[in-house]
């Protein structure tokens, strides 16, 4: 087991890290960008060092400096947390070169489930359905006009390296084509630092399921179950749940080995997540590969009582997998609401700026997973994902009730966040069904227009 | 030509919120608009980006760039001025 990690993230997922190093006994070494002095994973971790910067690129994004601290620190790991350097093969090459260990798959998983086309190649041909997309990689607008004319609008334009819901413009026509494609571009390169796009056939209305996997050096593979993530707003999704309200254990069984299929026909390595679009006749198609720990892993940790945090980090310094989904107790029903500092009122405008007040919520069934405190000023640098509130009971309708009661405590001010509108879905009697498919955001917010 | 116009409206431009601020849609690629260039009503100026989302900054109205004021990749505060407009 490693003796000291680097936590190469910020915000919650550091504190979350951080956390996990601390009850292994693992110390912990926080790095952070100059607009990230008054962090409070700071304050966590064991060592601070400074990578540079505000702007991303030449902090959380740098390479170099990362591993050169982890060097000076005398680190034996490094836990990429999500987003950022999660997903690149690259900075795990570098790590391995470096002789540190990265935590999370092979340098050749992150760049296959980076490359998602040949990911959806390879996967194909173990027999799980995908979506239909362009052969490879789109380099110009002109190219893009002419995938999209063949496949039909709507189409989606992806960041091959994308992930996260980010680097993804839905384009209706022709017109929405020309102008999106070099802003999703734009983004693909500022959130991954790659800005290869692929055009896929949007799939209407399907709800997004997605299966855990973890996966050992000795070969073998499990699923924990599924994650529901259908609630989605722009591709970002906002409230998930484990189980999903839509499966039988008929299809969970025939979905959760498809993942296992697909996490071994890549090899794969560490914690992962595969994704599925499942549309209103039951049939599913592989989307992708998500090599990280993901957001909203809390909601499989509650409801399998496996601390997947620990598990990436046992499993990467060599640990064996010796349970399977049949073999592991599930239990209760888990909700995640995303609170983002944004203005469901406005669009979903970014709401920057200083936390004056400040008051969590807490209680039986109620997991909060936050980097936020009294007086923190919010960072326009980065993202405006401020807390996860995770709810947990033995049946749905009990989460759902825990859930309200939490938000309805919950006290953000003078931001703007997502907390009103988390409220007003809980009350909604087509979510307390679990009736609903991806398009089920756009009763809340009609206008999904942000040209004006 | 006409005469300039005794009152001719001179537009500001302000960003909505705090942001980083970009000229041009990639770093290799050229700006949106330089001065001089005459634009159009909701024509795109430049990027906002806050907390990673992109925002396209638009001209409120038909005229000429007079003036930008921030430099590429400036981080700007709410209401900050970036472009000044002459209405034609």
């Amino acid at each position: 087991m490693f003796s000291k990690i680097l936590v190469a993230n910020r915000g919650e997922i550091a504190h979350r890290i951080i956390r996990a190093c601390r009850e292994l006994g693992i110390r912990s070494v926080a790095i952070y960008s100059e607009a990230d002095r008054d962090s409070l994973h700071l304050a966590l971790a064991d060592e601070q060092v400074c990578i540079g910067p505000p702007v991303s690129a030449k902090s959380y994004l740098n390479m170099e400096g990362i591993i050169d601290a982890a060097r000076r620190t005398g680190v034996g790991a490094i836990h990429p947390g999500y987003g950022y350097l999660a997903e690149n093969a690259a900075f795990a090459r570098a790590c391995e070169k470096a002789g540190i260990v990265f935590i999370g798959p092979t340098p050749d998983n992150l760049h296959l489930a980076g490359d998602k086309l040949t990911a959806k190649r390879i996967v194909q041909e173990k027999g799980v359905p995908v979506i239909p997309s362009s052969p490879s990689g789109v380099g110009s607008v002109a190219e893009a006009e002419r995938i999209a004319e063949e496949m039909g609008y709507p189409v989606m334009v992806k960041a091959s390296g994308g992930g996260g819901g980010r680097g993804i413009r839905m384009c209706q026509d022709r017109d929405m084509l020309l102008e999106e494609f070099p802003i999703a571009r734009m983004e693909a390169r500022a959130g991954f630092g790659n800005d290869e796009v692929y055009i896929e056939k949007y799939i209407v209305h399907p709800r997004h399921i997605e299966f855990q996997i973890l996966a050992d050096r000795h070969s073998h593979v499990t699923h924990l179950g599924e994650r529901e993530c259908t609630i989605q707003r722009r591709y970002q999704k906002l409230i998930e749940e484990s189980p999903s309200p839509a499966l039988t254990p008929e299809l969970r069984g025939r979905m959760g080995q498809a993942a296992v299929a697909a996490a071994e026909a890549v090899r794969y390595v560490n914690a992962g997540t595969v994704e599925f679009l499942l549309d209103g006749d039951g049939n599913f198609y592989f989307m992708e590969i998500n090599a990280r720990i993901q957001v909203e892993h809390p909601v499989t940790e509650l409801t399998t009582g496996i601390d997947l945090v620990k598990e990436q980090i046992r499993l990467a310094s060599g640990g064996e997998l010796d349970y399977s989904f049949d073999g592991i107790q599930r239990r209760g029903w888990a909700i995640e609401c995303r609170i983002n500092a944004e203005d469901p009122d406005r669009n979903f405008l970014p709401s920057p700026g200083k936390i004056e007040s400040y008051r969590p919520p807490g209680g039986f069934g109620v997991r909060l997973d936050t980097h936020l405190y009294q007086g923190y000023e919010l960072p326009v640098f980065y993202d405006s994902l401020i807390a996860k509130l995770i709810s947990y009971d033995l049946t749905r309708d009990g989460a759902i009730r825990i859930m309200r009661r939490a938000l309805q405590e919950f006290r953000i001010a003078p931001i703007k966040t997502t907390i009103p509108l988390h409220l007003k879905i809980m009350d909604d009697s087509s979510f307390q069904r679990g009736d609903f498919d991806t398009g089920f955001i756009e009763r809340f917010v009609p206008d999904e227009d942000d040209d004006e | 030509m006409n005469e300039p116009e005794e009152n001719a409206g001179r537009i500001e431009v302000r960003v909505p919120m705090s942001g980083v601020f970009y000229r041009s849609p990639a770093p290799d690629q050229p700006p949106y608009v330089e001065v001089g260039d005459v634009v159009k009503k909701k024509q795109v100026l430049g990027l906002l980006e806050t907390m990673k989302v992109f925002q396209k900054i638009k001209s409120p109205s038909n005229g000429t760039i007079v003036e930008i004021v921030p430099n590429n990749e400036t981080a700007l505060k709410d209401n900050d001025l970036v472009f000044v407009l002459e209405k034609g």
